[in-house]
């Protein structure tokens, strides 16, 4: 369970996040919604522990985040980052197998480590071009081999930063169907996500943020309304429910 | 076995050959097969042996590995393969060092000890400049070291500029000549002080390579990983001023060994820090043995600076390997 008790984040008097309240049951799939600059990835990286709250307090599985030594940290939570640039010819093998790092102790990965890491290509369809240099994957191959890389940290708590960016729709559905199959086993997953409508399909629970602050919060049905979404974004939204149940949300011409 | 393994194990078998080999080569020929000969029957010889090339030839490869492991590391750190082990600050500043020894204070203060101490001081001074410029909320920013670096680099620069226009003809001579670098000056002494100091840094520099390889996806993934970057900060940041400021101390300025052998590493068996830091230590010891050889024996009985040399053999080098291995090498 992770818990958030009237967070803030001040950077240069600005605040980034303010005044949030949640509590993240075991096995969720909650969603960060919200503009650019609402404070998605600053929400995140507090959760993750990079960054110190500077009111409230984040408590993951019943203990303040900042009482875990990093290494102890990084076995129970894994960040997804939005970019990342690496300029050494690292496989993306190797990239999947950074995952291990908190679990080896100044040893070398065992031939278990590279099982993980290899099923863990597997899983996001990486696994022809485990040798290929990491550096020269196209933008989307290169954000697969990323999720690779926090599933071979086999992490409680997934805390995942736009992580269909870059991805075709084939491979955006897939690693969502992951995270959810992984929730269904009990993870539990946090993610920043601007596609409202794969918010709304995978989504147990949103978050909608304006400006650092939380406007609305609960399942799919409560957040994702004509009212609220036209209010956050400053545009009309249509809000259709899809055959298959789930709600459906376009951005309106009528009225623009 | 694995490549990599192989590599190292190719790399350690090397450089006893290299050493025993630049050992005997010089205007007295010992051919490297006798030399334990030599040593154990005292034969003709023995002297030239163990006062003159030994300590050369050790120092020469303890400075390289001080470098191009220096060099590795700095590269990690910075994320750049391009980084110097320069960067930082600590060649500059022992170049200033030596330079305000050579001109303002003069050679008869402390013997032989005073330049390479005067360099060592210097050269810490500037870095740990340098790493409290960086320093804010007891977190140092990567960006703000490598621009402190930079400056206080020219800083130090415009110091060594007024020494040298200060400096008498023979001052300008022995300036030069420190700041082109050399193991003219090896002695058992400066091996002994050099050693020590070497141990440290490299230990303290390898025990860094696995922290280095998360770093290189970036500060904040590192974290994530589980890595205590400040600590990682420190450490390499000093057992780089630590190594760097030692080499620079008992040989002077010499470039490219830092930039070249890393790459090198890289290009034949992949980035890895586990295996890229060891294996520039090896290697950076290889190439500056055989570059100290070539510079004592191209020009006799004059000696080349070495660190002509390691420009003159690394610049086109480097440019091959950038040529050859084009879509390998990530610049």
């Amino acid at each position: 369970m992770i818990e958030l008790e009237n967070v803030g984040y001040q950077i240069d008097k600005h605040w980034l996040v303010r005044n949030i309240n949640v509590t993240v049951e075991n096995g969720a799939l909650w969603g960060l919604i919200g503009p650019n600059g609402a404070g998605k990835s600053t929400l995140l990286r507090l959760i993750s522990g990079e960054l110190l709250p500077t009111t409230g307090e984040i408590r993951l599985f019943g203990k303040p985040i900042h009482s875990y030594p990093p290494k102890e940290l990084a076995c129970i939570r894994a960040y997804l980052q939005q970019k990342r640039e690496v300029n050494f010819p690292f496989t993306s093998l190797e990239i999947a197998l950074f995952g291990r790092h908190p679990y080896l102790n100044g040893t070398k990965e065992t031939t278990t480590d590279l099982l993980i890491a290899k099923e863990a290509l597997r899983h996001v369809e990486a696994d022809m071009f485990t040798e290929r240099l990491y550096p020269t994957l196209s933008g989307g191959e290169a954000s697969r081999v990323d999720v690779a890389r926090i599933l071979t940290q086999a992490p409680d708590l997934f805390l995942l930063d736009e992580p269909t960016n870059h991805l075709d729709p084939r491979h955006q559905v897939q690693i969502l169907n992951l995270f959810k199959t992984i929730c269904d086993q009990g993870k539990t997953v946090i993610t920043a996500i601007h596609d409202l409508n794969l918010a709304s399909m995978y989504a147990d629970q949103l978050l909608l943020l304006k400006d650092g602050v939380s406007v609305a919060c609960g399942p799919p049905r409560a957040v994702l309304t004509m009212e609220l979404l036209s209010e956050v974004y400053d545009i009309p939204f249509d809000v259709l429910t899809h055959p298959d149940g789930y709600l459906w949300v376009m951005p309106s011409l009528n009225g623009s | 076995m694995q490549k990599r393994t192989k590599i190292l194990l190719i790399l350690i078998g090397v450089l006893p050959v290299s050493m025993c080999v630049a050992a005997g080569v010089g205007a007295y020929q010992i051919l490297p097969w006798r030399i334990p000969e030599i040593l154990f029957f005292r034969e003709d010889g023995f002297a030239v042996l163990v006062h003159v090339r030994f300590p050369r030839v050790i120092l020469s490869a303890v400075v390289g590995a001080m470098l191009a492991i220096s060099g590795a590391t700095l590269q990690g750190i910075f994320r750049n393969p391009l980084a110097d082990p320069g960067l930082i600050g600590v060649t500059a500043g022992a170049g200033l060092g030596a330079t305000v020894w050579i001109v303002l204070i003069g050679g008869g203060a402390l013997g032989m000890w005073g330049l390479p101490f005067a360099a060592f001081a210097c050269g810490m001074l500037v870095t740990i400049s340098v790493w409290k410029i960086a320093e804010g909320d007891g977190k140092v920013s990567t960006l703000t070291l490598l621009l402190a670096g930079i400056a206080l680099n020219s800083f130090a620069g415009a110091g060594i500029g007024l020494m040298t226009f200060l400096a008498d003809d023979e001052q300008l001579r022995s300036l030069t000549f420190w700041l082109l670098g050399g193991f003219g000056g090896a002695t058992w002494p400066v091996v002994f002080v050099t050693l020590p100091i070497a141990v440290i840094g490299l230990l303290v520099l390898s025990r860094q390579a696995a922290a280095l390889n998360a770093m290189s996806l970036g500060e904040s993934e590192a974290y994530h990983l589980g890595v205590s970057t400040e600590t990682l900060k420190r450490w390499s940041i000093f057992g780089v001023a630590l190594t760097v400021g030692a080499a620079v101390s008992a040989a002077g300025g010499i470039g490219f060994v830092g930039l070249v052998v890393p790459h090198l590493l890289r290009l034949l068996g992949g980035a890895d820090h586990r295996y890229v830091l060891p294996g520039s230590a090896v290697g950076g010891a290889i190439l500056l043995v055989s570059a100290d050889l070539f510079s004592r024996t191209i020009v006799v009985p004059a000696e080349l600076p070495v660190g002509i040399v390691t420009a003159l053999i690394g610049g086109p080098f480097f440019l091959w390997l950038l040529l050859r291995f084009k879509r390998e090498v990530f610049l």
